[in-house]
């Protein structure tokens, strides 16, 4: 006599069960949009409000929630409690990790050759630029977020802060980008400095929250501040970069003319998308050789434990500021360049959803990993730029997206970098040494 | 001196409503140890729920106006409630011990969704209504003219603010829900233990925070008359600036906080500049958390290895 499988007797409670939670979701779902979406209000021409009603829209909103809902249930029977862990057999693994030795290399080879393939596509071309900008930014934030710990939601403010460094020195002083570049990067980290000492002795949610209130302040004051900043029309009319002083442009003594080749628009396009590079190998660079001096491995220890970081002797006032100073330097770098490849700034451009855009792509990208970082930043920039046209639900979607992927990978989509030396073994401490006991 | 007085009021009946908000952020840090960066959204949720239900009961033809704020109340309390409830199941309740950012991060998702969602679902323009409570009184004149105003709406807002923590006081102090609350919030693992359904105690704070925030959302439409898809950022980080201001965890130093912030940008505005109230807020929040990291009336926090 064979017992009647458990799975189908679970199947068929389970088809009872499922659509109860299905059918309260979406009764949930009614509550929560009748209003919101049921209705529509709208200011008239004459400040009257007016409403009309959008029931359509409701009825499929609802069912659309019944219907997710019945099919997150069955994924998740079908997957099993276990989660997503155990999805991936271990050889896909053993070849992921095996193509992701090799992937940074390729992906480098393929980045410098970009300009090749593409040279005609400008779309492509300044895509490619948005995203390194990206990357570039992600690499600064990874600093302090992913090495030492330290959650900042304020890292546009840098990033504002080397921008209008250059905007204002260039278009007021006349300086050139090539003298700006290393001034917004020390202005920046300046402000990084600045940020960080009323910061040193909070942490975690606290940190974050001050670290916010500091970006919007430096964009309240960039609005509010017209006579130096131009309020909200920004600074417009700023400086091409040079060719290290040689102009990128038409004219007799611009680049094209020295070399003897025919002048065309996109050269200016290719500088900047090597000069990009270059400023985000540089930040990348920089970061790992740091991780393997005594400040990077103060970093990874104040990540892993402060008060454990502070008895074994290390100073944590310096490792925060130095942490806060380096990643706000590489986001004042960005922000020059930004500035230069946009000719015009304003505060616009650094709300507190670039801060959590950058933050996001560190997180997601698995924190302290650098090919991590750079990967989720072609993803992030990607999918703007695939919902381009739906420009109203972009962010809509990019909030659900940061929701879901916190729930379904919390630790990045990539990868977590551990500490870059641990102790591997456990070591038994004999008995004497310690008061409870063995250690 | 005149002047002085009337800002004071002003500043009051503001502080009022960032003390409602504060609460929400309060509770849940003291609770479940996080920033629940979607609160002030939930506001800005409520406030636009009070509006429709507005919108509809006078064009069904209701006149009495106490009744219809008393709907419009319970309404907008009950469904922003739901948000809060839904908003803790979804994003937050998955993540509740995983490590210490994928909350926060997955709260400042859930920010975004709420922002934009009621950008898309209700237009991005800004939202008037009518006046419904006018009147006042003046209390005092001076000679060169100025006039000290109380109009009703600030009465009622006071006034209200001051019934809702009597109530929610009581709730927290005499109830079973805030003896398991307190429980909760000393020891999760040991409540649970004693009996307490932690998980039903910690969606109750969520709820109870989302009602409170409703109601400043309605009292934010009235007082000021419009509400707009983006109100929720700025005022959801003053709020939050209240609640560590008057120590996080603590719930009569959130209203303290939220009073606290409300006079200071006040006055700001009245006798510095306009442009830099909201500047003046965020500076107060990173002085306060210099010199003192818990706030007014909060708990020093016990550092432990």
């Amino acid at each position: 006599m064979k017992a009647p499988s458990p799975h189908t007797a679970k199947t068929a409670t389970g088809i009872a069960a499922l659509l109860k939670t299905a059918f309260i979701n979406a009764l949930v779902a009614l509550v929560l949009f009748s209003l919101m979406v049921g209705i529509r209000t709208e200011a008239g021409a004459s400040g009257q409000l007016t409403y009309w009603t959008r029931f359509g829209d409701l009825a499929s909103l609802v069912a659309a929630v019944f219907g997710g809902s019945i099919v997150i249930e069955l994924l998740r029977q079908w997957i099993g409690p276990t989660g997503a862990e155990n999805l991936v057999p271990p050889a896909v693994k053993s070849g992921v990790s095996f193509i992701g030795r090799y992937l940074a290399p390729a992906l480098l080879i393929f980045t410098l050759l970009v300009p090749v393939i593409f040279y005609n596509q400008r779309y492509i071309l300044d895509l490619a630029i948005l995203v390194l900008t990206y990357v570039m930014l992600g690499w600064g934030l990874n600093v302090v977020v992913g090495l030492a710990g330290l959650l900042d939601l304020g890292y546009v403010a840098f990033y504002a802060v080397g921008a209008y460094s250059y905007g204002l020195l260039a278009t007021n002083f006349g300086w050139s980008f090539w003298i700006c570049l290393p001034l917004a990067g020390i202005l920046a980290a300046f402000w990084g400095v600045l940020l960080g000492f009323p910061v040193l002795r909070l942490r975690g949610d606290y940190l974050a929250i001050v670290t916010l209130a500091f970006g919007e302040i430096i964009r309240l004051v960039i609005i509010n501040w017209q006579d130096l900043t131009g309020g909200p029309n920004g600074v417009s009319g700023i400086p091409r970069p040079s060719f290290f002083g040689i102009p990128l442009d038409n004219s007799d003594d611009g680049l094209a003319a020295r070399l003897g080749i025919e002048y065309s628009p996109t050269h200016r396009i290719i500088f900047l998308f090597y000069l990009i590079l270059a400023l985000a190998l540089l930040t990348n660079w920089a970061t790992i050789r740091l991780r393997r001096l005594p400040i990077g491995r103060a970093w990874e220890a104040l990540r892993e434990d402060e008060v454990a970081c502070r008895a074994l002797g290390i100073n944590t006032t310096t490792t925060k500021l130095t942490a806060f100073a380096t990643g706000a330097m590489f986001g004042g770098f960005a922000g020059a360049f930004f500035a230069t490849r946009q000719g015009f700034i304003s505060p616009e451009s650094f709300t507190f959803q670039e801060s959590a855009l950058v933050l996001a792509i560190v997180v997601l990208g698995g924190m302290g990993s650098q090919l991590g970082v750079a990967l989720s930043a072609l993803a992030m920039i990607g999918g703007f730029e695939l919902f381009r046209s739906l420009e109203t639900y972009r962010m809509l979607v990019f909030g659900m997206a940061m929701v879901l992927i916190m729930i379904w990978r919390p630790r990045g989509l990539i990868g977590h970098r551990a500490p870059t030396v641990y102790l591997t073994k456990a070591k038994a401490i004999s008995s004497d040494l310690v008061k409870e006991g063995h250690g | 001196m005149d002047y002085f007085t009337q800002q004071l009021i002003n500043g009051l009946v503001l502080g009022s409503i960032y003390g409602l908000i504060a609460i929400g952020y309060t509770m849940v840090y003291g609770i479940v140890g996080m920033i629940n960066f979607a609160h002030g959204d939930v506001f800005m949720i409520g406030g636009f729920i009070a509006l429709i239900t507005f919108l509809i009961l006078i064009s069904l033809g209701l006149t009495a106006i106490p009744l219809i704020l008393l709907v419009v109340l319970l309404v907008s309390m009950a469904i922003t409630a739901l948000y809060g409830w839904t908003i803790e199941r979804i994003a937050y309740r998955p993540l509740r011990h995983s490590f210490r950012l994928a909350p926060m991060l997955s709260a400042i998702g859930m920010s975004f969704v709420l922002t934009n969602y009621s950008q898309v679902a209700q237009g991005a323009r800004v939202k008037p209504i009518p006046p419904f409570i006018t009147g006042g009184y003046t209390l005092h004149e001076s000679a060169d003219g100025f006039v000290i105003q109380l109009s009703n709406i600030q009465i009622m807002v006071v006034v209200t603010t001051i019934v809702l923590l009597a109530l929610f006081t009581w709730l927290v102090s005499k109830t079973r829900l805030g003896r398991d609350m307190r429980a909760c919030e000393q020891d999760q693992t040991m409540a649970a233990l004693l009996g307490v359904d932690v998980d039903r105690t910690i969606s109750m704070t969520f709820v109870i925070g989302a009602a409170l925030a409703a109601v400043a959302g309605l009292m934010y439409l009235l007082y000021y008359g419009l509400v707009d898809f983006f109100m929720g950022f700025v005022a959801g980080i003053k709020a939050f600036t209240a609640a560590v201001l008057g120590g996080i965890g603590s719930l009569p130093g959130a209203m303290l906080g939220g009073l606290a912030i409300g006079l200071i940008e006040t006055f700001w505005s009245a006798y510095f500049s306009v442009e830099y109230k909201d500047v003046a807020a965020f500076s107060i929040l990173i002085v306060v958390l210099i010199f003192m990291p818990t706030g007014l009336l909060g708990r020093p926090e016990v550092e432990k290895v």
